[in-house]
């Protein structure tokens, strides 16, 4: 029987990494920001049926970026965490930084073990109570790193860019509207391009909806939002 | 390699069931489970429910007694639930067992919607609800009998539509109107005299309210209106527009009208 060839710890996980953040690079990105009224969520997305961005529970969303049956994979997952927790104790304990951890652990236990890791970065949105409770924004990375982000947040190919841009002309307490402005104006700060309504998936967590925070917002009333400020 | 690992892909038929995941992870989260000889206790009841159909969607009603044998166990308690967006369940029969299916039935909902990305047609919701009352079969047979009433907006046709159960999960989808529990017979003799095509919405409430307080009238498990601690019946109307809920006050307005009639008239109708 051949000895299999020796590959240090080290280089594996060199390796590995830059296996998959070349296959998260290739992806189109997504940025999130909070409003006055939540969580606005903007994804450059052509696909009007295979999603990105989606609901987990009643203030929590979820959005993905890289592989799209591996981050499929890991919605669905989280769903099923969030509704069995709900289910068994009350809906005001399903919260995202359970979520995010399981989602840490997974992504860490997949990166670690399996021969080809997830190409994915997955994004957690928790939205705070109109009485001051904080909105809670989880990033985790394709090796189970898990981010706390304030304010706003980027992932995919150009994260760093987008990232930068949304340092420098985010405000708090922006309308709706102009969340989406600066959301949109983020995702071409790399790109030559303008991206109109149909190239985008876009949804919000209204903290003044009922109990599911939850909204995508429609082709119709995305372009107009977007036409109004032009 | 085998083909194994993709192949089970396609034949977990149930991969967007909230029911078959909790079976799966947490069997003991699952109501109806194995059946035990119920010892000499008096279950929760609910009384009766009814829903109507209207010329934009249905109503449901239920009056807010629950008993337990011959005592009244909570005069406040809600039988109306909104499963989802478009429909609603109407629960009678044991109020724990009634109630805790009420929640998995919109967990369910949920959890397809989420999974999915679409609404469950109506048909199927009702269908699901008809498999999650035969779970509840050994549990019935020990007297924990759970008999709802589903109705809901059906976008494809453009019509509200109603169903009722026996314990058994036999769907039955009924035209107009229909009612479940103690009262039931007297609220479906009411509805059959008043019940008309076309009525609005006002209508129709006042239909559905008329036959509340009749067979509040004849059956003691039913709750009537009760004026002197405010509590009235809970009404939902279920239209293109959504699961809403009719006003108390409204509610309120509509019982005295009605009460005020029968006194003037004198017959106790």
């Amino acid at each position: 029987m051949p000895l299999p060839y020796y590959v240090s710890p080290e280089q594996m996980m060199k390796d590995k990494a830059e296996y998959a953040r070349k296959g998260i690079a290739r992806g189109r990105s997504i940025v999130t920001l909070e409003y006055g009224e939540g969580i606005l969520l903007v994804a450059e997305n052509p696909s009007t049926l295979l999603h990105k961005i989606s609901e987990i529970y009643d203030r929590i969303a979820f959005a993905g970026v890289g592989k799209y049956n591996e981050f499929e994979n890991l919605r669905i997952a989280g769903i099923r965490h969030a509704d069995v927790k709900g289910y068994s104790y009350s809906r005001g304990d399903v919260t995202a930084k359970a979520l995010a951890n399981a989602y840490s652990q997974a992504l860490g236990n997949i990166f670690t073990q399996d021969i080809k890791p997830f190409e994915v970065e997955v994004l957690v949105a928790e939205v705070g109570d109109a009485n001051g409770s904080k909105s809670e924004i989880y990033h985790i990375l394709y090796d189970g790193t898990i981010e706390d982000e304030r304010n706003y947040a980027a992932m995919g190919g150009q994260a760093d860019e987008i990232r930068r841009f949304l340092k420098d002309h985010y405000r708090e307490g922006m309308t709706l509207n102009d969340a989406l402005q600066l959301g949109v104006r983020a995702l071409t700060v790399t790109q030559n391009k303008t991206l109109t309504e149909r190239d985008l998936e876009v949804a919000v967590l209204d903290r003044t909806k009922a109990r599911r925070k939850f909204r995508r917002i429609p082709l119709e009333a995305l372009s107009q939002l977007l036409g109004t400020a032009r | 390699m085998s083909d194994e690992r993709w192949r089970s892909l396609f034949s977990d038929y149930s991969n967007s069931s909230f029911i078959d995941l909790l079976r799966r992870e947490s069997p003991h989260l699952v109501p109806g489970g194995a059946p035990t000889p119920l010892p000499e206790i008096e279950p929760v009841h609910g009384t009766t429910v009814l829903s109507v159909r209207f010329r934009d969607g249905v109503i449901m009603a239920g009056d807010r007694q629950a008993t337990a044998g011959y005592q009244v166990a909570s005069r406040r308690i809600e039988k109306i639930f909104k499963s989802d967006e478009l429909s609603g369940v109407g629960i009678a029969g044991a109020a724990g067992p009634a109630m805790e299916m009420a929640k998995l039935f919109q967990t369910e909902l949920e959890h397809y919607e989420k999974v999915e990305g679409e609404n469950l047609s109506l048909d199927g919701k009702a269908n699901r609800l008809s498999q999650m009352i035969r779970m509840n079969l050994p549990a019935a047979m020990q007297g924990l009998v759970v008999v709802p009433i589903f109705a809901g907006f059906d976008e494809k046709a453009g019509v509200g539509r109603l169903f009722k159960y026996d314990i058994t999960g036999g769907r039955y989808e009924e035209t107009n109107f229909d009612a479940q529990g103690s009262g039931s017979k007297d609220a479906r003799d009411s509805l059959k005299k008043l019940w008309k095509r076309d009525m609005g919405r006002d209508e129709a409430l006042r239909v559905a309210l008329e036959a509340l307080i009749d067979a509040a009238d004849e059956d003691v498990g039913t709750g009537g209106p009760d004026l002197v601690r405010g509590i009235f019946p809970s009404v939902k109307t279920i239209t293109r527009s959504g699961f809403g809920d009719v006003p108390e006050d409204e509610v309120r307005r509509v019982c005295e009208e009605i009460l005020s009639e029968r006194t003037r008239a004198g017959n106790g109708a």
